[in-house]
């Protein structure tokens, strides 16, 4: 026997081992999925049912509970016009969150890449060391901090001091993927941009900056949706319900109230998850990249 | 156009010395190239040209104006990577435009000279595109345009043609010296291929180590090789070296080699003995004959290999110890294994210091 008959083996033993290696497959990669989504099917199915179901077959089909996209909704004292207000403030969280960690960490990310200056690699390995610790653990202090900024219980200006805390707590991450990506940028390209006549400056915006295209989306995306989905500032910070956002009134439905109207949940649960579903399903590719790193060119 | 000198240049990286005390002068319209084994130092110096680096030590001057401390954009130097550098995001029209927009050029003004640079260079049709939908050779030339729109003072040329295959090397080696020609800019080459340096060039500064080694025209490098390391490095197959030591014996002087004596006229033989008795004979490939009967003055070899090159045949000859390499045209019979004397041009042999490299003649 050949060598090559032995690295490739013919007939029956090939077929029952490539029959074998897709069991395995389906096994560790397919079969953990289905009871994911079948819990999202559920929601699905439940938003646009009458009555609670235990399963996925629609029962009394109706837009009744998506009526808070049109019509009041009570949580306990508070009566919301309908649920924009509150879209809105997690929006404006969100958004102000993307902005700023954009902003901050893509001129970070190009300093860590390409500037030579003392305590650098330490500050890089400070960057990842904070993010061993759990927000959870400043939520003390920060509320100190934020009392003593008069951001406090100050309606709107609270959800600002929130973005400027989420924001915090995401850059150094965002600034450690950008800078990856600045990495993949030949030195030689920017060398070109300085003697055809940029400054620093310009090349950063004209040639630098539209190759990283890619990881500014990346951490858009990252920096947006866990703007969306912070729950535990808001929660602690903002007392008046006028400012609640979605991850907090979520869990007023379901937390405070004796009775839980499961249809209208599913519902909530289904728009609140939307943004996430956009963005997973447009940017796949994007995503992809950055998990495998950089560019490719 | 400009001369350019650069003034006792020395590069430091922390403890690395990149460049060390570099002259040169490079006249108006030159074309001159930078010839150095990799990690030479010879991008380092066109970097500093260019400023993107500053030298620890010395001057840049363009004309008489120093420009040592100018960035980059206040230079007016156009230049082409190794790597060429397009910029990916934009089409080639848009690469080569570049330059001017930052100037601030007229928009009608851009096009006419982006379409003419497009024109000498044979890439019009190619101006919508993308860098990435360019082969190798489209790539260099439009790098090129890129480094020519702006008119520049000194063209910077860093391995430009090391990334384009053998064939079409050897065209756009010829194309890139009639275009410096006629242009007539002052042009810096970096290579380290000493065939592009000798075909382009009107000078080439050899370096090494950082230092410069010799700074002349092609000819003058080939035929008078400063010391051993422009010797070893000029020329393909490189220059034969035999260690050994000057004699005087009654009157007369001998080349001794372990191997081999070689009578030398009384004059090279007074004046190498004048200086020192150890030293280095460096003799050429083609310079030695090959014959098969015994002469008075030749050096007796076995031939080890035969390298059949088409035009001319390299016959590898072991004398003693060393191997050398002769090179010759073919028509004679030889045989691994034969015995055969070589008869070297004795005015064609170069003699080195054997303790600083330095040639005695």
């Amino acid at each position: 026997m050949g060598v090559k008959d032995r690295l490739f083996p013919i007939g029956g033993t090939a077929l029952i081992l490539n029959i074998l290696k897709y069991i395995v497959v389906i096994i560790v990669a397919v079969v953990p999925l289905i009871p994911i989504w079948t819990m999202i099917l559920w929601l699905a199915v439940q938003s646009f049912s009458g009555k609670v179901i235990l399963g996925i077959i629609p029962s009394d089909f109706t837009f009744k509970n998506w009526r808070f996209l049109w019509s009041p909704m009570k949580m306990g004292l508070k009566e919301y016009p309908n649920i924009w207000p509150i879209t809105l403030n997690t929006l404006f969280l969100a958004l102000g969150v993307t902005g700023l960690v954009v902003f901050i960490s893509t001129l970070g990310g190009y300093a860590l890449s390409r500037m030579e200056f003392k305590g650098r690699v330490g500050l890089m390995q400070f960057i990842i060391a904070l993010h061993a610790f759990p927000s959870i653990i400043l939520l003390i202090a920060l509320f100190v901090i934020l009392n003593h900024l008069g951001l406090y219980g100050k309606g709107i200006m609270t959800l600002v001091g929130i973005v400027l805390i989420k924001a915090g707590l995401e850059i150094p991450m965002a600034t450690w993927i950008i800078k990856g990506f600045f990495d993949a940028i030949p030195w030689d390209l920017e060398w070109a941009a300085l003697v055809d006549g940029c400054t620093r400056w310009k090349a950063w915006r004209t040639v630098i900056l539209p190759l990283v295209l890619p990881g500014i989306g990346a951490i858009s995306i990252f920096s947006f949706l866990s703007g969306w989905s912070e729950f535990l500032l808001v929660f602690t910070y903002v007392k008046d319900e006028a400012y609640y956002t979605l991850p907090v009134l979520i869990y007023h439905m379901i937390g405070e109230y004796k009775f839980i109207d499961w249809g209208m949940l599913a519902a909530l649960g289904l728009f609140y998850a939307i943004p996430t579903i956009i963005f997973f399903s447009t940017s796949q590719k994007l995503l992809l990249r950055i998990y495998v790193g950089g560019i490719k060119r | 156009m400009v001369k350019v000198t650069l003034d006792n240049v020395s590069k430091f990286f922390g403890k690395v010395k990149a460049v060390v005390d570099l002259n040169l002068k490079i006249g108006d319209g030159e074309f001159i190239a930078l010839l150095g084994p990799s990690g030479c130092g010879k991008t380092t110096t066109l970097l500093m040209v260019a400023g993107i680096y500053k030298p620890t030590k010395g001057r840049i001057l363009f004309d008489d104006r120093d420009v040592t401390r100018l960035p980059p954009r206040d230079r007016n130097v156009g230049m082409v990577f190794q790597s060429y550098a397009l910029y990916p995001h934009m089409t080639v029209y848009d690469n080569i435009a570049f330059p001017l927009r930052l100037k601030k050029v007229p928009k009608n003004e851009i096009d006419r000279k982006v379409r003419q640079v497009a024109k000498l260079l044979r890439i019009e049709e190619l101006l919508n595109r993308k860098p990435s939908q360019l082969s190798g050779g489209q790539q260099q030339r439009v790098a090129l345009g890129r480094a020519l729109v702006k008119e520049p003072d000194v063209l910077l040329l860093d391995e430009p043609l090391s990334n384009l295959d053998a064939k079409l090397r050897v065209i756009m080696r010829a194309e890139l010296k009639k275009l410096q020609k006629e242009l007539k800019v002052t042009t810096i080459y970096v290579t380290h291929d000493q065939v592009e340096a000798m075909s382009m060039a009107d000078k080439i500064a050899v370096m090494n180590a950082g230092r410069l080694q010799q700074y002349a025209e092609p000819s003058e490098l080939y035929n008078r090789p400063a010391n051993l390391f422009v010797a070893g490095f000029i020329g393909s197959p490189p220059m034969n070296f035999v260690e050994g030591s000057v004699k005087e014996v009654n009157g007369e002087y001998y080349f001794d080699s372990a191997h081999f004596n070689l009578k030398l006229s009384s004059e090279i033989g007074e004046l190498i003995s004048s200086k020192t008795s150890e030293v280095i004979m460096g003799f050429r490939p083609e310079d030695a004959r090959i014959i098969k009967e015994e002469q008075p003055n030749t050096i007796q070899g076995k031939v080890y290999v035969v390298e059949p090159l088409g035009k001319d045949i390299i016959v590898n000859v072991k004398v003693g110890e060393i191997l050398v390499k002769i090179l010759t045209r073919p028509g004679i019979e030889i045989m691994p294994g034969q015995d055969i004397w070589l008869k070297l041009n004795m005015n064609k042999i170069h003699f080195f210091e054997k303790q600083s490299g330095k040639v005695i003649i």
